[in-house]
This record gives structure tokens, sequence and C-alpha cells, in this order.
């Protein structure tokens, strides 16, 4: 065989496995919306659920799964990119910084069900706020640090150099400098690991199962102390243990619909915007 | 699963001595410190919490009996089993399976996107990987359970309808968007002459990839593999709603297993609290922790060991 079949052989393999790729995102998608598509209507999103679970919506889980991301919005976001700042204009030592580095690094390689672990023992039992919004939120806001933090890091340190120190030749200080000059260059680029950040706690289930994901509510949660649903924990829930898992199924089918469409369009956003960003700053 | 990678460090880093600041602006930078300590905290409490929270068992079943014991069936009344090996067993096998799975296409993948793809394709084809890498864990498995246990049921006929294979082509699925960003990534960091010099020898462009981008960038496509692989290991929702969630040792994937990450999630769920049962789950917590913890520092050691400098 000569070398230019060759190649053509590999290369069409190589657009083999590239399109099997799309096509299983494809095949995912396609089949998770055929399904939920004709359950899905607004009398599902607004309903609480009857008969224990088998009719009426999922109204409780969309306000539980949007009240986590208010709480990790509140946790995560400040400490992440107060972190960022630090690490990328502030830490001089080699040896801290590594640290810092590798803490991060690590902790977004922990297991989620480990995360649901140390909610368990520290936020439920520990501290005391039992099986709540609150231990979940919290979990959750530990979990999606890691990618915060990285996701302001880069940010922050794409703004170059010159910048700051043509801040700095005027006289401002470094906190000036930081404020009114770096940050907001690099707010794009924050936003959109915001956006990600928390896509990612609301698509999360198993931390949930261990600090307080409750299986039907009749009210929903009045404060952070109380119990609540997801809309994750509901997709397998209904889809393992509920009383009739065949009858059910559109229900299932939907929840997930609804869970994917959040995820999707708030993943779509910050790649939009990352890209409107991108073609604005040419460094 | 969070998308972060180990990565060349890039000399980007700006952490001047200069300039002066205000007294006010000491404080600032205390409480930037302290944001940036809490990550060490919360790895720290991770590990002390795992630690604390198993502690108990070791003193109250046998270690020994936990790392080779053969049964685990936590639940029986009368004379429960806490022998871990089934889970480390149906952990392995699903990540094996998806793994075997995933190299070849996610390296595929990789090189087209680096090396073969047309910028306007590629410009639509790297957010379709990102938003795959974005679809949360549990649709996954509904997936896995719903509609992709029935085809397999359809086509090999398995002895059990929810099985290894069921979990470990979902998490082969999962795998690939994470080993396709590290790798297209250490691809593109090989210079362009390496590729021009070999092109110029009269190479053709595949034998240019494999005999120079390939061992250029070998750190990162090892480095892409340990780390997806980490992150399948650690997998719950996935394998909890595909795998049937019967922990046995067997290297049939036609069978149902349970992983460690399913016991937990499932067991947790009737678990009585600060029961020897409860204290276990913490130690195969740890076992998971430190098999992810380990396989995350391989994979940061290979890319500092073997960074190519250019």
């Amino acid at each position: 065989m000569d070398r230019k079949t060759k190649e053509t052989m590999v290369f069409t393999a190589f657009r083999g496995c590239a399109l099997l790729v799309v096509l299983a995102l494809i095949v995912l998608v396609g089949y998770i919306a055929s399904g939920g598509l004709e359950k899905l209507s607004l009398d599902f999103l607004t309903e609480f659920p009857r008969r224990a679970n088998t009719e009426g919506g999922i109204y409780p889980a969309i306000v539980g799964t949007f009240y986590l991301m208010l709480i990790v919005l509140g946790v995560s976001v400040p400490i992440g990119i107060m972190s960022a700042v630090y690490l990328v204009e502030y830490e001089q030592r080699s040896v801290m910084g590594r640290v810092f580095k590798l803490a991060v690094y690590n902790l977004a390689g922990v297991p989620s069900i480990v995360y649901g672990l140390l909610g368990l023992g520290i936020f439920v039992v520990f501290l005391g706020f039992g099986a709540s919004l609150l231990s979940a939120g919290l979990t959750l806001s530990i979990m999606v640090l890691p990618l915060m933090i990285s996701a302001a890091r880069e940010a922050i340190a794409a703004v170059p150099q010159s910048v700051c120190e043509a801040s700095f030749a005027m006289g401002a200080t470094k906190w000036q400098t930081i404020w009114h000059h770096v940050l907001p260059y690099a707010l794009p680029g924050i936003f959109t690991g915001i956006i990600l950040s928390i896509s990612r706690a609301a698509g999360e289930t198993a931390p949930l199962m261990l600090t307080g994901v409750a299986v039907s509510l009749r009210s929903l949660p009045d404060g952070v102390l109380d119990s609540f649903m997801a809309l994750p924990y509901h997709i397998y829930f209904m889809a393992t243990q509920s009383s009739n898992l065949q009858a059910t199924r559109p229900i299932q089918y939907a929840t997930a619909l609804v869970l994917l469409l959040l995820v999707l369009g708030m993943n779509l956003v910050a790649i939009v915007l990352r890209k409107r960003y991108r073609d604005k700053y040419k460094w | 699963m969070a998308l972060i990678f180990a990565r060349k460090d890039r000399p980007s880093q700006r952490t001047r001595r200069v300039t002066h600041m205000k007294p006010s602006e000491r404080l600032i930078q205390m409480a930037l410190t302290i944001a940036t300590w809490s990550s060490v905290v919360a790895l720290g409490a991770v590990f002390g919490e795992l630690l604390l929270g198993a502690f108990p068992a070791f003193t109250s079943i046998d270690l020994l009996g936990f790392f080779t014991g053969t049964v685990w069936n936590p639940a029986h009344p009368l004379y429960p089993l806490y022998g871990i090996l089934p889970l480390v067993v149906g952990t392995m096998l699903v990540s094996f399976g998806a793994a075997l799975m995933a190299i070849p296409i996610g390296l595929g993948c990789s090189i087209w996107l680096a090396e073969l793809a047309h910028p306007k394709i590629k410009a639509v084809f790297k957010p379709a990987i990102e938003i795959l890498s974005g679809i949360p864990s549990v649709i996954f498995g509904f997936f896995a359970l719903v509609i992709l246990s029935q085809w397999i049921y359809d086509l090999l006929d398995p002895t059990m309808k929810l099985n290894a294979l069921n979990g470990a082509i979902l998490l082969a699925v999962m795998m690939i968007p994470i080993m396709v960003t590290v790798a297209e990534d250490a691809m593109n960091s090989v210079p362009m002459n390496l590729r021009e010099a070999s092109l110029a020898l009269g190479a053709t462009r595949w034998e240019t990839i494999r005999r120079v981008v390939l061992p250029s960038s070998l750190s990162g496509i090892v480095a892409a593999i340990v780390l997806s692989f980490g992150r399948a290991v650690g997998e719950t929702m996935t394998v909890l709603m595909a795998t049937g969630n019967t922990p046995v040792i067997t290297s049939d994937y036609l069978r149902s297993v349970q992983t460690m990450t399913a016991a937990i999630a499932i067991d947790f769920g009737e678990v009585e609290f600060y029961s020897v049962h409860y204290h276990v789950l913490f130690a195969v917590g740890l076992v998971l922790f430190v098999m992810t913890f380990a396989i995350n520092i391989l994979a940061d050691w290979v890319v500092r060991r073997y960074k190519e400098d250019y």
C-alpha cells in the first residue's frame, strides 16, 4: 500500500471518530427531546407533583434547583474570583503558589459523591444544618470552586502585562490597577466561568443524595434550613424508584428535557459570550 | 466532573513585587489570601472528614477483611460482610471498559481537531465537544437506563439487562470530551516549524503526525488518558443507573456490577447513622478518594516530568 492511500485511510478513520462523538451528542439530545416534548407544558412546569409524583408537575424541583444555583452564586463566585486575583496578581512565593495550584487541581478531581460525604459530615451533622438547602448548596459550592477559580484565573492572566504597567506608570496603586484595569477586561471571561460553574452545580446529583434532597414536597422551602426538591434527583428517583416506572416514563423524559435545556442553554450562553469576547480583544 | 486539567504552566504569571500599596490595600490583600486558602482548607477537610468518618469502621471490623473480602453484603441483619473487593472490581471493570472504547475514539478525534479539521468546521465542533462535557451525569444515566440498555438487550441478549457494558459505553462518552480537550491542547502546543521541517523532508502529513507531532505531545496525551480515567473512576450517577448494582466479582461485561461510588450513593439512602455500615461507607469513600487523588497526581507528574520545552 503506498503512503498516500495509507494516509487517506487513517485520516478517514480520524474523521469517523470525530463524527461518532457528534453523533453521540445528537442521539442523546435527540432521544431525550423526542421523549420529553409531548409531556412538556406550562402546567408541567408550574404545578406541584400529585399522587406520589405520578401526576402533576415539577415546580418545586425547578425552584429547588434555582435556589441551589443562587447559593452557589453567592458563595463560590466571590471566593473563586478573589482566589484567582490573588493567584495571578499577588502570590510571589513559588512554593505557596504551587501548593495553592495543586490544591485547586486536586479539588477538581475529587469525585462528586465524596463531596457528598464531606457535606454530610460537616454541614449536615457537625454544623447542624441538617438535611437542608443550605447543606446541599454549600456542598455544591465547594464542588464548583476549583472550576470557578481556574476560569477566573485564566481570564485575569490573559490581560496583558502592558496594561498593568501603563497603570502603574500613571501612579496607580496595585489595587487601583487591578480594580480599574485588570478586572474590567477580565470580566467577560469571568462571566463565562460563572455561568459554567452554576450550570455544573445545577446538574449535579450525587452530593444532593447525601445532603437533604426530598422525594416530593407539598410546599416550597420556606428558608435555607428546609428540605428541597431538585431536578437531577427527581430524574434519578422517578427513573429508578417511583411507584410505577413505566407509567411515569413521560414525566421522567420531560424532567430530563427540562434539566437538559437549562444546562445546555447556560452552556450556549457561555460559549457565545466567550466567542464575542475573544473577537473583541485580541491582545 | 469539573474540567480542570494538568497543563504546562505558561509564563503568563505576573506576580510583581512592584508599586506602592495604600494601608487599606494590605487589608484587601489579606482578604484575598484568606479566600485562596479556602481551597487548601477544603481539600484538607475532605481528607480529614473521610478519615474521621472511616476511623470507627477500622476499629470495629477487620481491616484485612475489608481490603481482601470478596463479599459485600453490609445490609445483612445477622452476618454483614464488608469486603470492598467486589466494588473495586466493579469500578475497574467499568472504567477500563470505558477507557478501551474512549482512548482510540478520543485520540482520533483529538488528532483530527488539532491537525486536520478546517477552522470553520472546528469552530462548530469544539463547542459541540464542550456541550457534551456539560451534560449532567444523571442524563447520561437516564439514557443508559431507558434506551441503551434496551438496545444492548436486543442485540447481545445479555445475562442481565443492566450490565457493566451499559455503564462502560456511557462512561466512554463522558470521558471523550475531557480527553479531547487535554490532548488537543498538547498537540496544538507542538511548534509549527517541527511539522514544517518534517514535511519539507518529504514526509506525508500522516507520517508527520505519527513521527513528529505524537511523540512531541506524548506527555500531554498520556495525561489526557490518565485524567479522564480518573474522572471515570469517580463518576457516580451514570454507573449507578446503568450497571444494575449487584456487588459481584466478575469479568463478564454482560453481567450486573456495582461500583464504589454507586454503593456509597445507594446505601446512604437506608443506612442508620453511626452504625458500622455508615462508617464502612466512609471507608469506601476514603479508598475512592485515595485512588482518584493518586491518579490525578500521576497525571500532573507525567506532564511535569516529561514536559517538552520549545
